[in-house]
């Protein structure tokens, strides 16, 4: 367990490591990243029983992410985690390199291979429930984008969660509220959220997705209710961290020029200079 | 070797056999899991439901969810069986398949149940003559299709012990047993049922049992021998039998309920063409076109897929006209 500070530093790393990748290989998911990657923080330093050295073990907890093109954030906190050496994103997106733009388990540490959308929360669903028939208490967590949600796989999925009352089961969604084409409440509304997953039997929680205590305790009372999936809806900025990317659309992939990546580093490094 | 074995009584429809397998592995093994989408009745694992309720998972009618979850449930270490009709299972979840099964190396048994033209009359959407070229063109899942009771049994009970994806399809209908002699079965191993030097049929499935009653009409009637020959892997395919069989310079006719375009007949060709072989050949299986309505047997029947349609066929690539 890693204190507020520390996380706050951390995730302030993670920002700066993120971009130099997506800057080097001249792609990636900048804006969905910096929008995820404190969640990420605080599931990989404090909550989730997962590691290097257990991550064979049948009864670890299993974070499955759905929104797979937000691999940077993933890459960068599991070589953090010490799952791979920091020096193997070098390669990104390189020829042969297994370190692509969507998270594979050629990458120790990954899960599931996932990139096409709406895939994770039914596999997490399975996972989980595989832990119920077992009598085992890990648990799984799945990190959805917002964007994602008019995927009809996820509501066949959200009905099985709650059929077998899998409260083992934490889904996460990264609510940023831009999605390529815009935002979600103009491209496919999706709201209210909230009570869609309430009526399909899930315990809901609204949560600021960059609050790092929060997220903590709410990761932490997990089961939200016996019996019952949770669901975190984490309000987050896309783009969090760089002024000129927040809530900006054209970040959604957009990869910093030269002047942009310097500026950003430098806004990254006056924060770090703070701690 | 080579005799349509006499029906006995004891044939069953290889469904049912699936059913019985799956029963049997279940009673010693607990990691079995068998995952329906509303779909144990048609999959005839009422009786499994029954006896194994804590080995059976129910998701209701969502075939993507079905493959979804089966994936997760295999990726914990489960042996698990993900059963729907193969027309919903191999069209509507093919991403999951693709993805979540054979992209990930989740060891799900992906088990398309009344394939083909099964459901005759029900039409087109209940119709899989596309599962061998959408599965062929997937990379990481063994494809395969029983053609009797023997094969199914065999197919399911080493299935189970692989830790790799397979698809698994079949019919409802009862099969009767190829060959009581061969008693082999190898995923990626044609068997040949029947030898003969005039003409080569190289079937899948449920489609060989026709070309073995083709073979019985062509000795009887024109004293034509053919080879017979149960592809039962569509992939990986056995090119080291395919090559032998080639090398006599007969002709070669594949029969699938398929369609022409994308199975077996067409992997056949691609095989032969690349490696030099020159045989005359022919596919027999569903033309690209409106599939004619009817029965199972009426469809089969309509596009030649039955004993006498392939000793026809069989005639005519030879040569000869009656």
């Amino acid at each position: 367990m890693i204190s507020e500070k520390d996380l706050q530093q951390k995730s302030l790393e993670y920002r700066k490591r993120i971009l130099h990748y997506i800057y080097k290989a001249k792609a990636g998911h900048t804006g969905g990243s910096l929008s995820c990657v404190d969640i990420l923080a605080v599931l990989y330093n404090n909550i989730l029983n997962v590691s290097a050295d257990n991550f064979s073990d049948p009864d670890r907890d299993r974070y499955i992410q759905s929104k797979g093109h937000s691999v940077e954030a993933l890459f960068v906190v599991l070589a953090d985690r010490g799952f791979f050496p920091e020096t193997d994103l070098e390669t990104l997106c390189q020829y042969k390199s297994h370190y692509i733009g969507h998270p594979t388990r050629k990458v120790y540490g990954v899960e599931q291979n996932t990139g096409a959308l709406g895939h994770g929360l039914p596999i997490s669903v399975g996972t989980a429930l595989a832990a119920k028939l077992d009598g085992k208490s890990y648990r799984v967590f799945t990190l959805l984008g917002d964007g994602e949600l008019p995927e009809g796989s996820n509501w066949e999925a959200a009905l099985t969660a709650s059929h077998y009352k899998l409260d083992n089961l934490c889904a996460i969604i990264d609510h940023n509220k831009l999605q390529i084409s815009g935002t979600t409440a103009d491209v496919c509304n999706t709201d209210p959220i909230d009570e869609k997953f309430k009526s399909f039997g899930w315990e809901v929680r609204h949560v600021d997705g960059h609050d790092f205590n929060v997220l903590n305790d709410t990761f932490q009372s997990i089961p939200f209710a016996s019996g019952k999936p949770n669901l975190v809806i984490a309000h987050t900025i896309k783009g969090k961290g760089i002024s000129y990317m927040e809530n900006q659309l054209k970040w959604h992939h957009g990869v910093p020029t030269k002047e942009e990546y310097a500026t950003a580093e430098q806004e990254l490094d006056l924060a770090l200079a703070a701690f | 070797m080579g005799a349509i074995e006499q029906q006995t009584g004891t044939d069953k429809a290889n469904l049912d056999v699936f059913s019985s397998t799956l029963q049997q592995l279940a009673k010693t093994d607990k990691q079995i899991v068998v995952v329906t989408s509303d779909s144990r009745g048609s999959g005839k694992l009422t009786p499994f439901a029954n006896k194994f309720p804590a080995q059976l998972v129910e998701v209701g009618i969502a075939e993507q969810n079905l493959i979804g979850v089966a994936a997760g449930l295999a990726s914990t270490g489960k042996k698990v069986f993900a059963v729907s009709p193969a027309c919903f299972l191999t069209a509507r979840a093919l991403e999951q398949i693709k993805n979540d099964v054979a992209y990930s190396d989740n060891p799900v048994k992906v088990i398309g149940i009344s394939a083909g033209v099964s459901y005759g009359a029900l039409g087109s959407t209940h119709h899989s003559l596309h599962d061998y070229a959408v599965l062929r063109a997937v990379n990481n899942i063994t494809v395969v299709a029983p053609a009797d009771n023997f094969e199914t049994e065999r197919a399911i009970t080493l299935a189970a012990g692989s830790p790799h994806p397979f698809y698994i399809r079949f019919g409802k209908k009862v099969m009767p047993l190829l060959d009581a002699n061969n008693t082999s079965f190898e995923f990626g191993k044609g068997r040949i049922i029947r030898e003969g030097g005039d003409v080569i049929l190289i079937a899948t499935g449920e489609a060989v049992y026709p070309a073995l009653q083709a073979a019985e009409k062509l000795l009887s009637d024109d004293d034509v021998h053919a080879t017979v020959i149960s592809m039962h892997t569509i992939k990986p395919l056995d090119y080291e039998l395919l090559a032998k069989v080639a090398a006599s310079g007969s002709p070669i006719i594949t029969i699938e309920e398929h369609s022409v375009y994308g199975g077996l007949g067409e992997a056949c060709a691609s095989f032969l063409l690349e490696s030099g072989y020159h045989n005359k050949f022919k596919i027999v299986g569903i033309p690209d076109e409106y599939t004619v309505t009817g029965s199972q047997v009426e469809i089969l029947n309509h596009y030649g897929i039955s004993g006498e349609g392939i000793a026809a066929t069989v005639m005519e690539l030879l040569g000869v006209s009656h």
